[in-house]
């Protein structure tokens, strides 16, 4: 629980999922970029020097973290970008091959809107099914692909119902194919551990902003000996591929983030998914007609997405906002714009329970007061909304 | 391609007043009709219930399933169209109901269309039951 500045009033931050707070130990690594540590890593004075070593040591930290190697770790601006560049990339790399991708229907906007794009430059694009739990089953995947397939891309875990997909199983198919396989695991990092080296995947896309690092910064790892086009041109940072004075800040952060958040993923799942389970337990006994989304395990530890029948998800988000309680009706990005999440139309929710939907992330801003004040809450909202409701006798 | 459409404004207090604290809000046993009305666009849906009296609408009431523009919509619409006239009522835009509340941010204008529509169709159903043709 923290205090908000401005109101002075109880603050419970429950969508981890959207963004995460800076981590302090982070945070105070990141200070001295922003002051006389200014230099800029392709200086060859000693001030470029030390920003140098700065950015040598978050990607060998990212490396360690992650089981890759630190030639395969290429820093963007975030995980949209990483997203953007392994798919526009590898097309442009593999157009002469095929123009064939296959994704899921329940990606993010990030590898949605960017097939959208690719469709327009002549690419097809197989968006697969997933069944109700929001699962993709790697059978369809293995049956959708063509002779000209050059991309397979399916996100490790979903950012709105939480469902960690099989993508081991799905790279070890697209390997068997020959296809290359990209994986967004911005919402999986420090909740599902990756070692790459071993990970039947050729990149992977990350966010720091995910797992308690900065905003603005990420990475795409791209397996040694898979060349894909570059994706900003310009000078020759990050291999050449990504130019561009490197995010010294960021880079630093994101180092610092992952190192911490992949020190000792077992038990701090263990401590989330209790709290978690404890909060979905109360609000299950304490509010009638309420249903779970997404995979009963095979789920991201913070993740609890909930459907309240015969409510609208914006408005009990609005009048949780009141209480001091930050939680999501899907996914960030969508929240405040109309219609039904693409996530739940994929999972095929019936609608007017999916329009009653929210999305609690839990994380390290949350403790055990947090569950009963938000179980308190909810239950009283649901019971106001649900008498203003001519769907709910 | 697309451009950023600009800031978004929130909720104003008037309409979270109308949202938090909806008027009128409810059943009524002894309504004179009852209508329910849902929203193609986003899938929200009202029910209205008016009491008349002498081509009066002396009562009215409502239930809303929608976000806080649709619930404070309703809420305003009932209390701009209490104590009138069917022709009065009858007038009532959702534009006006929509500046009643100081204004709804862009994308949920069309959240207030449902209180017009909504009372429309209660009059009619009130003049055909009364054999008069509908307006």
């Amino acid at each position: 629980m923290t205090q908000s500045e401005q109101t002075n009033r109880r603050v419970v931050y429950m969508d981890h999922a959207a963004t995460t707070p800076t981590n302090p130990e982070v945070y105070k690594a990141i200070l001295p970029f922003y002051s006389e540590q200014f230099g800029n890593p392709s200086s060859l004075y000693f001030l470029g020097k030390e920003s140098k070593n700065a950015v040598t040591r978050a990607r060998e930290q990212t490396a360690v973290a992650l089981g890759c190697l630190p030639e395969e770790v290429y820093f963007t601006a975030g995980g949209t970008e990483a997203d953007n560049w392994a798919l526009k990339g590898t097309a442009f790399s593999m157009r002469g091959k095929g123009r064939h991708i296959i994704t899921t229907a329940i990606e993010h906007h990030a590898i949605l809107h960017t097939c959208e794009f690719l469709e327009t430059c002549g690419f097809e694009v197989t968006y697969l099914p997933v069944d109700e739990t929001g699962m993709v089953a790697p059978e369809d995947v293995e049956e959708a692909i063509r002779d000209d397939t050059i991309l397979i891309s399916v996100m490790m875990a979903n950012n709105e119902v939480g469902t960690i997909q099989p993508v081991e199983k799905i790279g070890t198919i697209a390997r068997e194919h020959d296809v290359l396989f990209h994986t967004d695991a911005v919402q999986a990092i420090g909740s599902v551990p990756i070692d790459f080296s071993s990970f039947p995947a050729d990149m992977l896309s990350i966010s720091a902003h995910k797992f308690y690092g900065p905003k603005g910064v990420g990475a795409l790892i791209i397996r040694n000996g898979c060349t894909i086009e570059n994706f900003v041109h310009g000078g020759g940072q990050e291999g050449g591929m990504r130019a561009g004075t490197e995010n010294l800040p960021g880079i630093v952060g994101l180092g610092v983030a992952i190192e911490r958040i992949t020190r000792d993923i077992p038990d701090h799942n263990q401590q989330i998914t209790n709290m978690r389970n404890h909060l979905y337990e109360r609000i299950a006994e304490t509010v009638p007609d309420v249903r779970l989304n997404g995979h009963p395990t095979s789920r991201l530890p913070g993740n609890l997405n909930l459907s309240f029948y015969g409510v609208e998800g914006e408005a009990m988000q609005l009048m949780l906002s009141r209480k001091g309680i930050c939680v999501s009706t899907g996914s960030a990005c969508t929240s405040g714009t109309e219609g039904t999440s693409h996530v739940l139309t994929a999972c095929g929710t019936d609608p007017v329970w999916a329009r009653g939907t929210l999305r609690f992330s839990l994380g390290d801003a949350n403790s055990e007061d947090d569950v009963e004040y938000t179980v308190g809450c909810l239950s009283e909202i649901t019971e106001r909304l649900r008498k203003i409701s001519p769907l709910y006798q | 391609m697309k451009k950023h459409k600009g800031s978004e404004k929130m909720y104003n207090e008037k309409v979270m007043d109308h949202f938090e604290n909806p008027r009128n809000m409810g059943k009524m046993d002894d309504a004179t009709v009852f209508v329910e009305v849902g929203s193609p666009e986003c899938g929200d849906t009202t029910t209205m219930y008016l009491k008349i009296k002498d081509d009066i609408i002396v009562d009215v009431s409502f239930q809303t399933l929608g976000c806080a523009a649709a619930i404070a919509s309703s809420s305003m619409a009932t209390e701009m169209i209490k104590g009138k006239t069917l022709e009065e009522a009858w007038r009532l835009t959702d534009g006006e109901v929509a500046s009643e509340l100081g204004g709804l941010p862009e994308p949920k204008i069309h959240c207030s269309v449902m209180a017009e529509e909504s009372i429309h169709q209660a009059i009619n159903t009130y003049r055909r039951e009364n054999g008069l043709e509908p307006w």
